[in-house]
C-alpha cells in the first residue's frame, strides 16, 4: 500500500520492490532518499528503527546502505534500500532523526560508507586509526592478525591479504 | 647452651621459602569480569563453593588493593591498553590467572575484534580451559598458582614484573612518538613482535 503510493507520489523512484506477507521492502535511488523519507515521515512512517548496510562485492553499486521504518499508528513496516557504488556517500538522516547519528556512525565504521551532511562522522565502534573497514567483505576476517595462520583470510579475495 | 634453652622457639628456613609461603596464603584476588566467566567467578567466592577456604577471599573491586588479577571473559582489541594499565596498576607481587578459553587464546572469536590471547600483553601464570569453567576448575587454578608461587624465587618474580614495566614504556614512547591512539599502539607492537616470531609484547 506505501509502496504503491511511493510510486504514485515520486514516479521513477522505486528501482526494485518486494512484499511478501508484510515484507515490504523498496529499492530506490540515491538521490531520492531524501524526498522518500520525506514523504515516509508524512504517511506516518515516523519511527526509525535501524540502518545498516550490506557488502556484494561483486555487484557494480557495491552496498545496499538498509533503513527500516514502523508506522507507529498502523504497526506496518518498510525496508529501504539504498545502492551505493565505493566511495559515494549518502544524504544524512541525522538532522531528521536523532537516532541516526550513531547508526550512520556506525555503518561509517564498519563499511566506510560517508553521510554527506552528518555532524559529526566518527569511528563508533573500532578505534579512531583503525585500519580499513571492518565488515566489508574483503576485511580478513582476523585483521591482518600476523599470528593467524590459513583460514583467517577473506572468502572474497582469493584467500588472499588484503 | 643458649640454643638448648630457645629449641622449639626457632624455626629455620629459606627466605623465599617463608616469604612465599605467606605470599601463596593470602592472595587478594581483582576480578577482570568481562564475560561469562565472571558469574562462574562470583559462585566461586559465595559460599558453596567459597574461595575463602584457599586463603583468598578478600576480594577488591581496585587494582591498588589486589595481587591476584582473574581475567574472566573475552579481551577485546579495544579493552587490550585498559587491561595493561590495570594490571600495571597492581600492587607487587603481583599474578594473574587467565580463566576460560576466550582469555587464554580468543577462544571462539578469532575475529579483527578480539585479542588472540591475553598472554599477548600482560605475563600470565595459569591458564584455566573451559567455555566457562566450572567454579572448581578456578579453584584448581588458584591451587595450581599456590603451587607456582611456593616453588618461584623472590628475585624472579620481580624481574618478571619489571620486563612488562619496561615494554610499558616502549609503548608510551611508540604512542607519543607516532600520535596513536592506545589500541593501535599495541595493535602495531603485536605485530612487530609477529613479524619477529616472539608471541609477546612485553
Amino acid at each position: 500500500m506505501i509502496i504503491e503510493h511511493i510510486d504514485a507520489q515520486l514516479p521513477g523512484t522505486i528501482t526494485d520492490r518486494h512484499d511478501f506477507r508484510g515484507d515490504q521492502t523498496v529499492v530506490i535511488t540515491r538521490e531520492n532518499l531524501l524526498a522518500v523519507v520525506d514523504l515516509l515521515h508524512r504517511e506516518g512512517f515516523q519511527f526509525l528503527v535501524d540502518i545498516t548496510a550490506v557488502d556484494w562485492p561483486e555487484r557494480e553499486q557495491r552496498f545496499d546502505v538498509v533503513y527500516h521504518w514502523l508506522n507507529l499508528a498502523s504497526q506496518e513496516r518498510l525496508r529501504v534500500k539504498v545502492p551505493v557504488a565505493d566511495g559515494e556517500s549518502v544524504a544524512s538522516l541525522a538532522g531528521l532523526f536523532k537516532t541516526a547519528n550513531w547508526f550512520e556512525r556506525e555503518v561509517f565504521d564498519l563499511f566506510g560508507i560517508r553521510f554527506e551532511g552528518h555532524p559529526d562522522l566518527r569511528r563508533l565502534l573500532t578505534w579512531g586509526d583503525f585500519q580499513g573497514h571492518a565488515l566489508r567483505k574483503d576485511f580478513p576476517l582476523d585483521g591482518g592478525d600476523v599470528f593467524c595462520m590459513e583460514g583467517c583470510t577473506a572468502p572474497y579475495n582469493n584467500g588472499e591479504r588484503s | 647452651m643458649a640454643e638448648l634453652d630457645i629449641n622449639d622457639a626457632v624455626l629455620t628456613t629459606r627466605l623465599d621459602a617463608v616469604v612465599n609461603w605467606g605470599r601463596k596464603n593470602s592472595l587478594w584476588p581483582m576480578p577482570f569480569g568481562v564475560a561469562c566467566c565472571a558469574i562462574e567467578f562470583m559462585s566461586m567466592m559465595s559460599s558453596k563453593y567459597d574461595l575463602s577456604r584457599f586463603g583468598a577471599e578478600a576480594m577488591r573491586f581496585s587494582p591498588r588493593q589486589s595481587d591476584m588479577m582473574l581475567i574472566l571473559g573475552t579481551i577485546t582489541n579495544k579493552m587490550a591498553p585498559v587491561l595493561r594499565t590495570i594490571y600495571a596498576q597492581m600492587a607487587e607481587p603481583k599474578w594473574v590467572i587467565s580463566v576460560g578459553v576466550c582469555a587464554s587464546s580468543g577462544g571462539m572469536y578469532r575475529t579483527y575484534a578480539t585479542l588472540q590471547g591475553v598472554d599477548r600483553i600482560i605475563p600470565v601464570d595459569v591458564y584455566v580451559p573451559g567455555c566457562p569453567p566450572r567454579p572448581e576448575s578456578i579453584i584448581y587454578g588458584v591451587m595450581k598458582l599456590q603451587e607456582q608461587i611456593e616453588k618461584e624465587s623472590l628475585s624472579m618474580r620481580k624481574d618478571h614484573i619489571a620486563r612488562f614495566y619496561e615494554s610499558l614504556e616502549r609503548q608510551d614512547a611508540l604512542q607519543a612518538a607516532k600520535g596513536l591512539t592506545s589500541q593501535q599502539t599495541i595493535r602495531e607492537m603485536l605485530m612487530d613482535a609477529g613479524e619477529r616470531g616472539v608471541g609477546t609484547i612485553f
